[in-house]
């Protein structure tokens, strides 16, 4: 294999960046994605789609999650995908769009995050995570014209101010930083509204699982690409906290406890909570 | 203009003799395994060039000699480990792999090259239980040694590996593997090194995602702390700095030219 050899005769070559993918689009650049060909026909709606995202902040963190439906037009091609990536110790991302196109891209960052630490002996900055991905995402517009859209999101706890914070991005790059919350995908419009009622300044972590359960509950009833808490299966949403003490994925105990939450709420009142009027 | 001949064994000594010295020359690395995975010791008082690092999840590198040359084959290390962990799977990184990229490297350099690496190397790896820890000793010539248990690298390394191997038992706790790595690189009736001296790390494999740790701060002192509750807060300069350095001590035995497979 030509690249194989390309990339082994420069493991000692001092290339002066701690950038792994600058690293493959000098020695191997078959690895890296979004290097292909075009497409002869856009592919449009034929291959998996991943929706719903949400994060917002809470006390010392953020919380993200993520629904688990893929679908592929009218079709639901998975029940139990995961969209929500632990990308290093202090933060997380989200993908929305091509679903093939965005565990890449979520596997490319992690590893190039991990890389620089690891060579520089220190973690990128907060910002520096966020610029990084949205070169990515820029380095995909080619793709995304063909159809191939991934729109990530995301979130991270910054040691600097004790915090949470979230990036969000479009096709072309960004990256947006959000105050408060922020929602990708299909479902996002429905989400985002419901977060912006049930969004409680400082609340703790658990209120805050909830908070984002809510809003994919929310999302997943007006949204048919969402998924919705899979009660006969028990499949429920990825949770992830990342506070001072790292990134936390909720185990499965933790998340069902929080939907049956919800689910019993939801029996009383199918809408769910309500925010004050005044 | 004349060029005397000097018979390639000759050529092969002189460059093992020279590697030798470079690396005697700097102070020993311990790496031992413990209950819960390996742990890496290195005195160095510098918080800017490490001699202990991590490479991938299970995998961990320390090394001694020219800080330059060890620092190009860690980053190489890493990058082989990113590049085949992004291609394949995370599971598919093993020191084993890395150790053979090391030795091909450095036993290219020591025969191509006019000067051999001064430098050595472990890799070493955490496992799933203590059985599948695995630990590498890398010599400037290529030589790889599968080492069990302990490994010690550099100057006066033969000294430091017989004062360990008295302490050295199989599954001591991390504060009693820590205490007798400190001895066997303290000179008998010298001072221990303190916790801003030194460079401590771990593999510890009940760690989630990547199992190395560097140990530091209040961490490092409360861990050093039962094994010498005497140690004076501020120990005197160590030797290396200020005074006379200790004479170099070359390795005993035979001159390893790299012809005898150690594998």
């Amino acid at each position: 294999m030509a690249s194989q050899q390309a990339w082994m005769n420069n493991l000692f070559t001092n290339t002066g960046s701690s950038s792994f993918t600058e690293f493959l689009r000098g020695y191997a650049p078959d690895m890296l994605p979004g290097n292909r060909d075009a497409l002869p026909a856009p592919v449009g709606e034929q291959i998996p789609h991943a929706t719903t995202i949400v994060a917002i902040t809470c006390a010392g963190g953020v919380v993200m999650a993520g629904d688990r439906r893929a679908t592929s037009g009218n079709m639901i091609s998975n029940r139990d995908m995961e969209k929500v990536f632990r990308t290093d110790e202090y933060s997380c991302m989200g993908i929305a769009g091509t679903a093939s196109t965005g565990i890449e891209m979520a596997r490319l960052y992690q590893v190039e995050l991990e890389h620089y630490e690891k060579l520089e002996g220190r973690s990128l900055s907060t910002e520096g995570k966020a610029n990084r991905l949205a070169t990515m995402v820029r380095g995909n517009l080619g793709a995304a014209m063909q159809g191939l859209v991934v729109v990530p999101i995301f979130a991270a706890y910054d040691e600097r101010i004790g915090g949470g914070r979230i990036f969000g991005y479009d096709v072309g790059g960004g990256p947006y930083e959000h105050q408060l919350y922020h929602s990708i995908g299909s479902g996002s419009i429905f989400a985002r509204g419901s977060l912006k009622k049930l969004y409680r300044e400082n609340a703790a972590p658990d209120e805050a699982v909830l908070t984002v359960l809510q809003a994919l509950y929310d999302a997943a009833d007006d949204d048919s690409a969402t998924g919705g808490p899979d009660v006969t299966r028990k499949i429920w949403p990825v949770v992830a906290v990342i506070t001072d003490e790292g990134f936390r994925r909720l185990p499965d105990e933790e998340v069902t406890a929080a939907v049956e939450t919800l689910l019993a709420g939801r029996m009383i009142d199918p809408d769910g909570p309500t925010a004050p009027l005044r | 203009m004349p060029f005397p001949y000097a018979s390639p064994e000759q050529i092969m000594r002189d460059r093992a003799e020279y590697a030798r010295k470079g690396i005697a020359r700097g102070r020993s690395v311990v790496v031992v395994q413990y209950a819960d995975g390996i742990l890496l010791v290195a005195p160095n008082p510098s918080k800017a060039l490490h001699k202990i690092s991590e490479i991938y999840d299970r995998i961990g590198f320390a090394a001694v000699g020219r800080y330059n040359e060890f620092e190009t084959l860690r980053q190489a290390g890493i990058r082989y480990a990113d590049v085949n962990g992004y291609n394949y799977n995370r599971n598919d990184v093993t020191a084993r792999a890395l150790a053979n990229v090391y030795a091909s490297q450095l036993g290219m350099i020591f025969t191509d090259s006019i000067k051999a690496l001064e430098v050595e190397i472990v890799v070493a790896e955490v496992g799933e239980t203590s059985d599948q820890d695995q630990i590498y000793r890398l010599t400037f010539d290529g030589s790889v040694f599968d080492e069990q248990g302990m490994a010690v690298i550099g100057g006066q390394s033969d000294t430091v590996a017989t004062r360990l191997k008295e302490r050295y038992r199989p599954g001591l706790p991390l504060a009693e593997a820590l205490d007798a790595a400190l001895s066997a690189l303290t000179e008998p009736g010298g001072e221990r090194p303190s916790a801003a001296q030194l460079e401590v790390a771990v593999l510890d494999r009940n760690r989630e995602h990547r199992k190395f740790l560097r140990l530091s701060g209040p961490r490092l002192e409360r861990l050093l702390t039962p094994a010498t509750p005497a140690a004076p807060e501020t120990p005197a300069a160590p030797a290396a700095e200020g005074g006379p350095k200790p004479p170099p001590t070359a390795p005993e035995g035979d001159i390893d030219t790299g012809s005898e497979p150690p594998l």
